[in-house]
C-alpha cells in the first residue's frame, strides 16, 4: 500500500536532484533554472502529499501560489537571460560581473 | 499490489528519472523535453493522490507555458553549449558529495517523525469527502472566499512578471524606418503641399 512516506521520499529524490544539476551545470543558466523549477515542484508534491493525506485543502490552495510564483519567477529569470545574451553573446554565469566595480 | 500502486511506482521512477537525465542531459533542449516529462509524471502523481485540480494545472502552466517558454529561449538563443558542458565533468565530485549528503540527512528523518496530536484539529479548511464535492469545486470554494486577497495577490505578481518580462526584453532598433501613425495624423494639406504661380514661358 503506497502512503504518504513513499510521497515523500520520491519529492526528496526530486529535490536533492534539483540541487545536484545546480551544482553540476555551474555554468549554464538555462538548466539551473530548470533545476529550481524541479526543486518547487519537490515542494509541491510534499505539499499536495501532506494536503491529500490529512484532508486539509489548505496545501493544495498554497501549491497554486507556489505556482503562480514558480511561472513569474522563470518568465523574469529567461526575459534576463535573453537581456544578458544580447549584451555578452554568452550565457555563462562565471562572466555576470557587470555589476563588479 | 494493486492498480494504484504499480502506477504509482512507474510514475515516481519516471519522475526521478526524468529529474536526472534534465540535469545530466548534453543538449539542452533534450535538457526541456525530459523536464516536460517530469511535469507530466508528476501530474500522475497529483492524480493519484486525489488532487486533480492541481494536477491538470500543472500540465497547463507548467508543460503548455514554462516549459515551453524554456525551450523558446534554448532555441533561440545561439549558444554554444558545448563549451558550458565542458567543466561538467570537474564539477561532478563536488556535485555528487552535495547531493549524497543531502539525501542523508533527509534520509536520517526518514520513518523517524509523526504527526502532532493536534495536526487534526489544527486543519484550516478539511476536505470534503470523496464521492460528495469534486475537488475542483471545493478549491474553488475556498480560494474565492477564505483566500480572495492571496488570490488577487497571485494575479499582481503575474502581471508584474508579464510586465517585467516585456520591459526587459523589448528592443528599439534605430537602424530601421517605423510608421509614425501621429506624425501620419497630424499631416495635412496645409503642410505637405505647396501651389506654385508658373509663368508662362518659365520653368520652376
Amino acid at each position: 500500500m503506497v502512503g504518504l512516506e513513499h510521497y515523500l521520499t520520491v519529492a526528496a529524490a526530486l529535490f536533492v536532484i534539483g540541487i545536484f544539476g545546480i551544482f553540476l551545470n555551474r555554468k549554464n543558466v538555462i538548466i539551473i533554472l530548470m533545476s529550481i523549477e524541479l526543486m518547487l515542484l519537490a515542494v509541491n508534491i510534499n505539499l499536495v502529499a501532506f494536503s491529500t493525506h490529512l484532508g486539509d485543502l489548505v496545501g493544495q490552495v498554497f501549491t497554486l501560489f507556489v505556482l503562480t510564483v514558480a511561472a513569474a519567477e522563470a518568465a523574469i529569470g529567461l526575459a534576463i537571460l535573453v537581456c544578458f545574451f544580447r549584451n555578452r553573446g554568452t550565457i555563462d554565469v562565471e562572466d555576470v560581473n557587470r555589476m563588479k566595480g | 499490489m494493486g492498480f494504484a500502486d504499480i502506477a504509482f511506482y512507474v510514475f515516481a521512477i519516471l519522475v526521478v528519472a526524468a529529474g536526472l537525465f534534465t540535469v545530466m542531459a548534453r543538449n539542452p533542449v533534450h535538457s526541456v523535453l525530459w523536464l516536460i516529462l517530469a511535469f507530466l509524471s508528476s501530474a500522475g502523481l497529483f492524480i493519484l493522490m486525489g488532487a486533480e485540480f492541481v494536477a491538470m494545472l500543472l500540465v497547463i502552466v507548467y508543460v503548455g507555458a514554462v516549459a515551453v517558454l524554456f525551450l523558446f529561449v534554448v532555441m533561440m538563443l545561439d549558444v554554444d553549449f558545448a563549451a558550458l558542458k565542458a567543466g561538467m565533468a570537474k564539477y561532478m565530485p563536488v556535485a555528487l558529495l552535495i547531493g549524497v549528503v543531502l539525501l542523508m540527512q533527509l534520509g536520517l528523518v526518514f520513518g523517524d517523525w509523526q504527526f502532532a496530536e493536534t495536526a487534526e484539529t489544527a486543519r484550516q479548511a478539511v476536505a470534503p469527502a470523496p464521492g460528495e464535492t469534486q475537488n475542483t469545486s471545493a478549491l474553488g470554494g475556498l480560494i474565492y472566499t477564505q483566500y480572495i486577497y492571496l488570490f488577487q495577490a497571485a494575479g499582481l505578481i503575474l502581471l508584474v512578471a508579464m510586465i517585467g518580462a516585456i520591459v526587459l526584453t523589448v528592443r528599439h532598433r534605430q537602424d530601421i524606418k517605423r510608421q509614425n501613425i501621429l506624425d501620419q495624423m497630424y499631416r495635412d494639406p496645409a503642410k505637405s503641399m505647396e501651389l506654385k504661380d508658373v509663368k508662362p514661358g518659365q520653368g520652376l
